[in-house]
């Protein structure tokens, strides 16, 4: 048993839903809508990069428009960002057109592998969260950064389980794993959750809520890829909150061998 | 590239392309058996698609990225016996001013266009790095993303313009062959091989953020051409990390000068190029232009494409008919005479660099894209990543 509240709160924000969205790479604005609300999602990303941040209205870059305000709270994101310069004034500009002062920080200079900057995520960081943003920074599962991104006042921290986009799984597990165990904010495995299965996994390990874009947005049927993710993630943070059976190297009876002593 | 590698491409057995695409992480030998003639079978080119296309939709997702060039400037100093601008070509020529530049722009803005891709000729005097500079200034509060395609340059001649607000650099080599390159470009700074080569390099140095390399097919035997861009590809994937790469294999079209493909590629090696360089390369750009036509376009989006320009023009002032007062004809490089009458009717313009293929509107190019399950993508980048 866990004796952490059943709902996730992530600032003074609570959330039924665990599982974040992400609103890349779908072949339309409808169908992102579409599988933002099978996915029960109350959190959602875009990359200010995407959105017009200039105050007035474009149809030609309008992926807000899909985004209901009144059904999620906007979490817009840096991607792009190089450095911490450029994050902090793309955080500052997304502010100012969005209204949300919450920030997912992502920094990632390569971009062939999107793996995050640990040094220039931290320097944002320290700043964005000295200008009132919510900071929920994107981190390779690295449990010292994730302290001291937890001691300049982040929210969350957001692991990778492996690459953005990769849908190779959770392949930090040992680290992400000393995250959870350490952690005093929220954990979000972000990245790499390929299939319900692995967003179970990281439920089970006790992560406090899981990212998903590119398994859902790439899917043949991105409605009824979210509803799998949702349903992955609710049955995976039942079986953390009542208790995953260890693992034991050899069998156990399920009729135990001294079972005689306690009949009549 | 080692030699052994276009022996490959030429001699790679069933197994080698088997192997080839057995592997998730590819090598330069994998790439050379995968456009080999034995990959070509349709058995293989049908499973190199398959791939390429799932590939594509897991790192880029279902969208297209849509961009428009703008020609600022057909005047050049080079003699490229393939290029409607070369000098010795008696064409229509003009250099747009900033302001007629600007004009040009906001056309394309009201189609959609957030992406620009600014293209001249190479020439020191009318198209200066302080003019290009000028140019990119003037776009910038309007274009969140401006990339330029202009003849090479030193890197402190980039770092204004970088700092003007251009976060994009094209630079395709043309043809890899050193001695075809030679006889193609016979005069001009473009005669330099390896300054043109390491015009990428020096751009990363200067900041531009976005890399675009590439090789003109229907110079040199094609298969040599794409070894040597995937070779040149990987050097820049290692020594310039953080820049996005992104690379394009345009097709010869006609053009002024009247020159024909030395060595035509057909359509089915384009796709089989386009498929190798995706499973080689799955986190590169690839960029389509106009240059092929709309069936073809349409046919390459799912192998591997991320970029496309639509709509576009190759002559400056192409879309808003800018600089038509200020044409004038150049013969062997110097300055005739207009005939008046010509350069009066209604309808003149500057030359164009190609003609292009696919014809359609960017609106229509956008629909299309929907049609086949693709979000256009207009706007996918933003000012606040440009200033430094």
């Amino acid at each position: 048993m866990t004796d952490r509240p059943q709902r996730l709160r992530i600032a003074d924000r609570e959330f039924h839903s665990r599982l974040i969205m992400g609103t890349g790479k779908f072949a339309s604005g409808e169908l992102m809508a579409a599988a933002l609300d099978a996915s029960g999602a109350e959190l959602v990303t875009v990359a200010l990069r995407r959105a017009n941040l200039t105050g007035q209205a474009d149809p030609f870059a309008n992926i807000l428009e899909f985004i209901d305000p009144k059904k999620y709270l906007l979490l817009p994101n840096t991607s792009g960002a190089r450095n911490a310069e450029e994050a902090c004034r793309l955080a500052r500009l997304g502010r100012a057109a969005t209204g949300s002062s919450w920030m997912k920080l992502e920094i990632h200079p390569d971009p062939r592998y999107l793996l995050p900057d640990p040094v220039e995520t931290l320097k944002a960081a320290e700043v964005l969260v000295k200008e009132g943003f919510t900071v929920l920074p994107y981190i390779n599962a690295d449990p010292v950064l994730a302290k001291r991104l937890e001691d300049v006042g982040c929210a969350t921290v957001m692991p990778l389980g492996s690459p953005i986009g990769s849908a190779r799984g959770i392949e930090t597990r040992a680290s992400i794993a000393i995250i959870i165990e350490q952690a005093r904010v929220p954990v979000v495995v972000d990245a790499g959750l390929g299939a319900p299965s692995h967003a179970a996994e990281a439920m089970e390990m006790g992560a406090d809520a899981v990212l998903v874009n590119t398994a859902i947005a790439v899917a043949a049927d991105p409605v009824r890829m979210a509803e799998a993710f949702r349903s992955a993630v609710e049955a995976g943070r039942a079986a953390y909150e009542i208790g995953v059976a260890p693992k034991r190297r050899e069998a156990e009876p399920t009729s135990p061998l001294t079972g005689f002593l306690d009949e009549a | 590239m080692k030699l052994d590698q276009i022996a490959i491409a030429e001699k790679a057995t069933a197994a080698d392309v088997e192997g080839a695409l057995s592997r998730s992480r590819r090598s330069l030998d994998d790439f050379a058996a995968l456009i080999s003639p034995a990959a070509s079978q349709p058995v293989y080119l049908e499973e190199m698609a398959r791939q390429a296309h799932a590939l594509t939709v897991r790192h880029f997702g279902r969208v297209i990225r849509l961009f428009a060039p703008l020609y600022l400037s057909n005047e050049c100093i080079n003699i490229c016996k393939y290029c409607g601008f070369s000098r010795d070509n008696p064409i229509l020529r003009v250099t747009l001013t900033p302001d007629q530049v600007q004009t040009e722009a906001a056309f394309l803005r009201q189609q959609g266009f957030r992406h620009i891709l600014l293209v001249s000729g190479e020439h020191p005097h009318f198209v200066s790095d302080r003019y290009l500079g000028d140019c990119v200034a003037r776009l910038r509060p309007e274009w969140p993303s401006i990339s330029l395609e202009v003849g090479p340059m030193e890197t402190e001649q980039y770092r204004p313009i970088v700092e003007a607000g251009a976060e994009g650099l094209v630079v395709y080599q043309e043809t890899y062959d050193r001695e075809v390159y030679r006889q193609m470009h016979t005069s001009g700074p473009k005669k330099d091989f390896d300054w043109r080569l390491e015009t990428a390099e020096r751009a990363y140095e200067a900041g531009f953020k976005r890399l675009g390399i590439g090789a003109l097919l229907g110079l040199a035997p094609w298969r040599g051409e794409a070894l040597a861009l995937a070779a040149h590809c990987q050097y820049l994937l290692r020594r310039c990390w953080m820049a996005q790469l992104t690379v394009s294999i345009p097709r010869l079209r006609p053009a002024a000068g009247e020159f024909q493909p030395l060595v035509p590629v057909t359509d089915r090696e384009v796709v089989q190029l386009v498929c190798a360089l995706r499973l080689m390369f799955p986190e590169v750009g690839i960029v389509l232009s106009t240059r092929e036509p709309a069936k073809l376009r349409d046919g390459l989006i799912p192998l591997g494409i991320t970029m496309m320009s639509a709509g576009s023009h190759t002559e400056p002032g192409g879309y808003t008919g800018q600089g038509r007062d200020e044409l004038h004809l150049t013969k062997g490089g110097r300055l005739v005479k207009p005939p008046r009458p010509a350069i009066e009717s209604e309808g003149e313009h500057a030359t164009v660099q190609f003609e292009i293929a696919d014809s359609r509107s960017p609106s229509e190019v956008a629909t299309r894209l929907q049609e086949i399950g693709y979000e256009p993508v207009w706007k996918d980048w933003d000012l606040a990543l440009n200033e430094t």
